[in-house]
């Protein structure tokens, strides 16, 4: 076979350029090697500590950790406020695909109520303080096991253990030592504005009311940091480093938790509040108000509809009545009107008064009734006092008239905050001239200044000043500043919190003081004392007041009947109000009652107030101090002891 | 009448038609590639074994490719490409879309990429086109090369798979510049390529294709999201410094910052864990490996066989330079596997066989006998 002729192929030639070729790649592909490796060399040794920064901040990331928050005890370190350690279910929704159909399913797997769906939804429409939803709190270790089986199915849903508070006495002590709940927006405006945002970086609730909340200083504690290794996900994977949060710092209370749970019993069903303070330093042995509610309802966020069952409530759950609630103070003020009455020299002790029923202003026609159906006949204050004579108290308030009246009572603490250690206070009223001419843009009339004088009218007070303005009766004109706060955990100890105390009146002379604290024992010691009865057998002796106060004005001067209690409706009866101390001659504690709509202050608050008394005599009272695990605050003169004695 | 003969080589490497130490090259390589997979894999042994296995079977075809004679294909060369050109035709009307893109043939067993072939069919037909020239070859002849070229390569780019398109028409190219394509006319094909190129950008570049190359331009304009791939690359090769963080100590591969980390961007895994110094190993043993395969095509006996040879070493040189440059920033984002060490199949398969092109060349000498 002879091919088709080509030309004479010179394959030595051919094969040197395929070489000469071959060769010049072979060289470009060195010198692509080399730019190649002098690329690689910039990356990893010039521009290496660059790259290893950013390869750094990629992977790290600094974790705040939130701080414990510190317990809450009582006198006698009994725990009313824990961090219990719950599992909760959370779930990061950025992380989850179908999240809806992925809810319905956990929910159902775990049988969890269908209404956390309709909460976490609301949550998740808000701006959020952090990555992940709480779906659960308080997951049972059933639920726990279950959805660990069934994780894989759940990315982006995660049990997480965190502390909890919890109220262990639940409703007791709800209004006093209040709860926490979750930071919401307005919380992160107010942190941000006082500056606490970075502490509060990992906190998720805080103090809402009462002592949690007026303490949250003392009780959140200092933000800590993690340095942690973090994946593309943002998860974390270790910590590389710790830097411990300090916890919030313990705290005593002055509160008992055995006189609260008397004074809550007493109550019982009723809508009123008692407060009890010792008498030497205003501490707040019990302060209670009813009805009440559970606190721990609010810490892993209340349901929708547990909220609006505590808002609709006619009984008002949510105000604590011991210093929100406006009462008029009724025949209580009767001491304080008698002091000053003695003060202005109006009267003398034995100033007789008589009491033919009822009361008239010249030239008014209408007659101011005294209780007592026929009158008490010849009145001094004593008998007054003893047998709250209203008749007694319209003359002598007429002659005092509103301006001193008013004055005086302002200066004892009517009208004003007491200063107590809760932010849920109200100053109630102590009216004045000046204040019904803004208010109303009418005169003061005599007739208001009778009303006035048994403690009616425009005349509101808390009952947690109606127990501060009975310590100035106690002491004598001084009283301490009613303080929940007892003693503050410290690295070096416990810090007893120092009273502070004032004195918002002084009288010229010590006997008005023992007509006035005579006439108010006698008030219990005497068989025509309105609160004799309650306190007839009692092992103490004790100090009080009366008091009842017309919730409609039901009585007209011609009106002889007063309806009998059982037939007025239920909410028109009459509020029941009781002030008192004891022992009373070395007074060891105050007490404050008012009980709405359930009649006289005799037959109603005098035998609460017996009740707790008894109770404080038996188990708390020891060397005329409430007793407390906590070291009484001593004197700073007295304390400079050698210490060889 | 012909028999094969080597007098440097082991008789049983021999018997097997295997190049020593090329052969120990590419084991090295693949031996690498599984540490690395391990790593990059999150130390999953199930993604590890299945790349044993890839290994195991591209050996496997590297084997038999190996005992055929080169001198063969010469033959074959016309019929495989136009097979291949078939498949290409086929995968537009009837081909399987994923990722975007129409690149696979469903033939009920498998899938097939047909471009895969192409790697391979065109070197074949450049090769047998070139060595019945007389060489240097001829400006016309060039452009018929071209042509032939062009074809699948346009094919390719319509799928459209830029990445595999610019390796066939490389790899053509490659043997024409083999075959002594005149200088002048690799400095005119330059200067119309760089001419073409804004016609090119406004014509035939998807959008997506663009974005590529304006991130590759400025990685940190996007860092979220196209240039998120490129800087996460190159914080992790710069972080590994001159000695690397260690074996499975990669931070931004173990916790998952870097992108297709045991594919595309495993040789970011292997700079992070390695250092500089596992890179310039890692450079020497992939030079070593075509320095080999380009001294075995310039031994080999025939025009058609070295021409072969020579664009498929030049053609792997071109994965090693594409991939390295693009994950280190050289170069825009195209989706070009490390050779032998990316985890995945059918590229490695096509490699292998191309190596064992080059072991037969190699290994399948006749006796120079004279007419």
């Amino acid at each position: 076979m002879i091919r088709k002729r080509v030309p004479i192929r010179n394959h030595q030639a051919e094969a040197q350029l395929f070489f000469r070729r071959a060769a010049f790649c072979l060289v470009v592909v060195c010198i692509v090697f080399l730019v190649l490796l002098g690329n690689l060399y910039r990356l990893q040794v010039t521009s290496h500590e660059e790259y290893q920064t950013r390869s750094n901040s990629n992977r790290i990331m600094v974790l705040p950790v939130a701080p414990n928050r510190g317990l809450i005890y009582d006198r006698n370190g009994r725990i009313l406020a824990e961090n219990i350690p719950v599992y909760s279910l959370e779930v990061i929704p950025e992380e989850v695909r179908n999240l809806d159909e992925r809810l319905l399913e956990v929910t159902e797997l775990l049988s969890l109520p269908l209404e956390n769906i309709e909460q976490f939804n609301q949550q998740l429409r808000y701006s959020r303080r952090f990555p992940q939803i709480a779906l659960a709190d308080n997951l049972t270790e059933q639920q726990v096991a279950q959805f660990s089986v069934h994780q894989h199915r759940f990315p982006g849903f995660s049990v997480e253990a965190r502390l909890q508070r919890n109220y262990p006495f639940g409703p007791l002590f709800t209004h006093s030592i209040g709860y926490v709940g979750r930071i919401n927006e307005q919380d992160e405006t107010r942190l941000e504005e006082a500056g606490l945002s970075a502490n509060y970086a990992a906190t998720r609730t805080m103090g809402k009311l009462g002592v949690e909340r007026f303490y949250e200083n003392l009780l959140h504690g200092e933000v800590g940091y993690q340095t942690v290794e973090v994946n593309n996900r943002g998860r974390v994977l270790r910590t590389l480093e710790l830097n411990s949060p300090t916890p919030g710092q313990d705290i005593y209370l002055e509160v008992d938790a055995g006189l609260q749970q008397v004074a809550i019993e007493q109550l019982g069903d009723k809508r009123g509040a008692i407060v009890v303070l010792d008498t030497q330093t205003g501490g707040v042995l019990a302060m209670a108000s009813t009805p009440t509610y559970d606190p721990n309802w609010f810490v892993g966020g209340i349901s929708v509809a547990q909220y609006r069952s505590l808002l609709s409530n006619q009984d008002n759950p949510l105000i604590n009545r011991a210093t929100q609630g406006r009462y008029p103070p009724a025949s209580t003020v009767k001491p304080l009107i008698g002091l000053l009455g003695l003060q202005e020299q109006i009267i003398e002790p034995e100033t007789r008064v008589w009491d033919p029923g009822y009361f008239e202003i010249d030239g008014v026609d209408r007659r101011m009734r005294d209780w007592k159906d026929g009158g008490h006949g010849w009145v001094n204050l004593d008998r007054a006092i003893t047998e709250s004579c209203n008749t007694f108290y319209y003359h002598l308030s007429l002659q005092l008239g509103i301006d001193t009246l008013s004055d005086f009572m302002h200066q004892v603490g009517f009208g004003h905050r007491t200063g107590v250690d809760i932010l849920e206070e109200n100053a109630a009223l102590m009216p004045t001239r000046g204040w019904k001419q803004a208010r109303f843009g009418e005169p003061w009339f005599a007739g208001e200044t009778l009303s006035v004088g048994i403690g009616q009218s425009y005349w509101t007070v808390t009952p947690l000043q109606l127990a501060t303005t009975t310590q100035v009766l106690a002491n004598r004109g001084s009283r301490g500043v009613p303080r929940f706060l007892r003693a503050v955990e410290e690295d070096a100890g416990l810090r007893r919190v120092v009273p502070q105390f004032e004195t918002p009146i002084v009288v010229d002379s010590e006997e008005y003081w023992d007509a006035v604290q005579t006439a108010m024992e006698h008030v219990t010691s005497r068989v025509t004392g309105t609160a004799f009865r309650a306190f007839n057998d009692a092992n103490y002796t004790a100090a009080g007041k009366t008091g009842t106060a017309q919730v409609v004005r039901l009585a007209d001067e011609d009106d002889a009947e007063r309806p009998e209690t059982e037939d007025v409706e239920e909410r028109f009866r009459d509020n029941a109000t009781y002030i008192g101390y004891a022992p009373a001659d070395t007074p060891e504690i105050v007490i404050a009652i008012a009980i709405e709509n359930v009649g006289g202050g005799g037959s109603n608050a005098a035998p609460i107030a017996r009740e707790v008394m008894d109770y404080y005599f038996e188990h708390l009272s020891v060397d005329g101090r409430p007793i407390s695990a906590i070291a009484d605050y001593v004197e700073p003169a007295e304390e400079p002891t050698d210490a060889n004695d | 009448m012909q028999t094969t003969e080597e007098r440097d080589r082991h008789p049983l490497l021999a018997k097997l038609h295997i190049d020593g130490p090329l052969f120990l090259g590419l084991l090295a390589l693949c031996v690498v590639s599984l540490f690395v997979i391990y790593s990059a894999g999150g130390e999953n042994s199930r993604i590890m074994i299945a790349q044993s296995i890839r290994i195991g079977l591209s050996f496997a075809i590297l084997f038999i490719v190996a005992q055929i004679n080169p001198a063969r294909y010469s033959s074959w060369a016309v019929l495989i490409y136009l097979f291949g050109v078939a498949l290409l035709v086929a995968v537009l009307f009837v081909g399987v879309t994923g990722k975007g893109a129409q690149r696979w043939l469903d033939l009920g067993i498998a899938r097939v990429q047909p471009s895969e072939v192409l790697k391979l069919a065109v070197p074949f037909m450049l090769a047998w086109y070139c060595a019945r020239k007389e060489l240097p070859i001829r400006t016309t002849h060039v452009i018929g090369g071209l042509i032939l070229v062009m074809i699948p390569t346009f094919l390719i780019y319509k799928q459209p798979d830029l990445g595999t398109a610019i390796l066939v028409a490389t790899s053509g190219i490659f043997v024409l510049f083999l075959a002594g394509m005149s200088w002048r006319l690799i400095t005119l094909g330059g200067f119309l390529a760089a001419l073409s190129l804004p016609l090119l950008w406004i014509f035939a570049l998807h959008d997506y294709q663009k974005q590529r190359v304006l991130t590759f331009l400025n990685p940190e304009s996007d860092p979220l999201g196209a240039g998120y791939h490129i800087i996460q690359s190159k914080i992790a090769i710069g972080s590994g410094g001159v000695e690397g963080k260690g074996w499975l100590q990669g931070t931004q591969s173990q916790l998952e910052f870097l992108p297709e980390r045991h594919t595309d961007f495993i040789f970011s895994v292997f700079s992070e864990e390695f250092g500089l110094i596992g890179v310039l190993g890692l450079l020497i043993l992939y030079g070593f490996v075509i320095t080999r395969s380009m001294l075995i095509s310039i031994r080999a006996q025939s025009m058609f066989t070295r021409l072969m040879g020579g664009s498929i070493t030049l053609t792997f040189f071109i994965y090693v330079l594409v991939n390295i440059g693009m994950v280190s920033g050289l170069l825009p984002v195209v989706g070009v596997p490390l050779p032998l060490i990316s985890y995945g199949g059918t590229s490695m398969v096509t490699m292998m066989a191309g190596f064992g092109i080059i072991m037969a060349i190699a290994t399948h000498r006749r006796l120079v006998v004279s007419n």
